[in-house]
């Protein structure tokens, strides 16, 4: 289904050697930041996915090998991080400024 | 119908919280958003819980319809005044389920929960109660809702809009990438379809671009005013923003959402693809 699930948590049940995911948190000020919006975005900068991050600040992503944008939103900030995805996990952190 | 008609601001639809004949309704796959802070006064609808039938892939009908807006306090003569998360996704579904079963005034939050909680605009935890109503709904109006003959047969002769990202388009990817990639069905698109973004519509607080952003975005993407036109996504919800954004601000006509989309598309056996 389409909404967003909620973030964050083990990672069991889901298959890492047919899996593209990626994961990580958004911080701000040194802590992480719950409610703030991420968006993943694809090699032409087109929205593809978007997670509201957990209380502890989580998002996570099933996507497919190839480079990929975080952008995060928050009414404190906003971030970016470029990743390089492959299948398996890849983990990152979006600093808000 | 023209833009003021079906979309209010966050500006507007606080000010007007509270006031009667109004009613604001959160509409959300994942409820625990609403439960942990929404509009006041606003009631919820859960879209699979609430607005899918129980057993088989379909709408709920027109007696459970009445049942449902009866229990949550909405009369027929009631402004509904729709809003969400997912940048509005199951707002604007919901929204589009509404007018199928003839509900007079709808309206849409423009920006949805996004730009509510951006803002930093008050949300409440109180519970919600309305007296019940007497609803009652019209028989489902199809001119707005695709079938999938329907859309086999306008290959080639009528706008197809697939409105999924670029990589569900292409068949890289199945679903959003928010969830799992396993699905059943085959990758790719109607063939002839155009991949025209539900989030190109949109700006990044989740609000509608301009009427005048809007028609230059599907010019440049080839629409055809002449032509029907049917919307589609991954389970109907994104080509429902679509269909807002077509038929309820831009005043297209005969405009359809294909809520079967690509889950039942994708599955068919026989039916042509396109990767």
């Amino acid at each position: 289904m389409c909404g967003a699930p909620k973030q964050g948590g083990t990672l069991a049940g889901i298959d890492l050697s047919t899996q593209t995911v990626i994961q990580g948190q958004v911080w701000h000020d040194g802590a992480p930041v719950a409610g703030a919006y991420v968006r993943l975005l694809d090699a032409t900068d087109e929205f593809t996915a978007e997670v509201v991050t957990s209380p502890e600040g989580e998002f996570r992503f099933f996507a497919a090998p190839g480079q990929w944008k975080l952008r995060s939103l928050a009414p404190v900030g906003r971030g970016e991080r470029v990743v390089e995805a492959e299948v398996g996990l890849t983990e990152t952190t979006v600093v808000l400024e | 119908m023209s833009r003021n008609d079906v979309l209010v601001t966050a500006d507007w639809a606080q000010e007007h919280l509270g006031q009667p004949g109004i009613v604001f309704v959160e509409v959300d796959e994942d409820t625990s958003a609403y439960d942990g802070g929404h509009l006041e006064g606003a009631v919820k609808l859960d879209w699979k819980q609430d607005l899918q039938d129980p057993l088989r892939r379909d709408f709920v009908d027109k007696s459970a319809f009445e049942a449902l807006l009866s229990s949550r306090g909405i009369a027929n003569d009631d402004t509904v005044v729709l809003y969400g998360g997912n940048n509005n996704w199951f707002a604007a579904y919901a929204y589009w389920y509404f007018k199928l079963y003839g509900h007079q005034d709808v309206k849409l939050v423009d920006g949805g929960r996004k730009k509510w909680e951006l803002d930093g605009r008050p949300l409440s935890k109180d519970a919600v109660e309305r007296p019940a109503t007497q609803y009652t709904a019209q028989d489902p109006d199809l001119s707005i809702r695709a079938f999938r003959d329907e859309v086999v047969a306008s290959i080639g002769s009528k706008n197809i809009i697939d409105v999924r990202s670029p990589d569900e388009f292409s068949g890289k990817i199945l679903a959003p990438a928010h969830l799992p990639q396993e699905q059943a069905q085959k990758g790719g698109h109607v063939p002839t379809a155009k991949n025209i973004p539900w989030s190109k519509a949109a700006n990044e607080d989740g609000t509608f671009k301009s009427d005048e952003q809007l028609e230059a975005l599907y010019a440049e993407q080839g629409f055809d005013d002449s032509k029907a036109t049917i919307a589609y996504c991954r389970i109907g919800e994104r080509s429902s923003h679509t269909w807002f954004v077509l038929r309820e601000l831009l005043g297209k006509e005969d405009v359809k959402n294909y809520d079967g989309s690509w889950v039942e598309y994708g599955s068919l056996v026989g039916v042509p693809i396109e990767k």
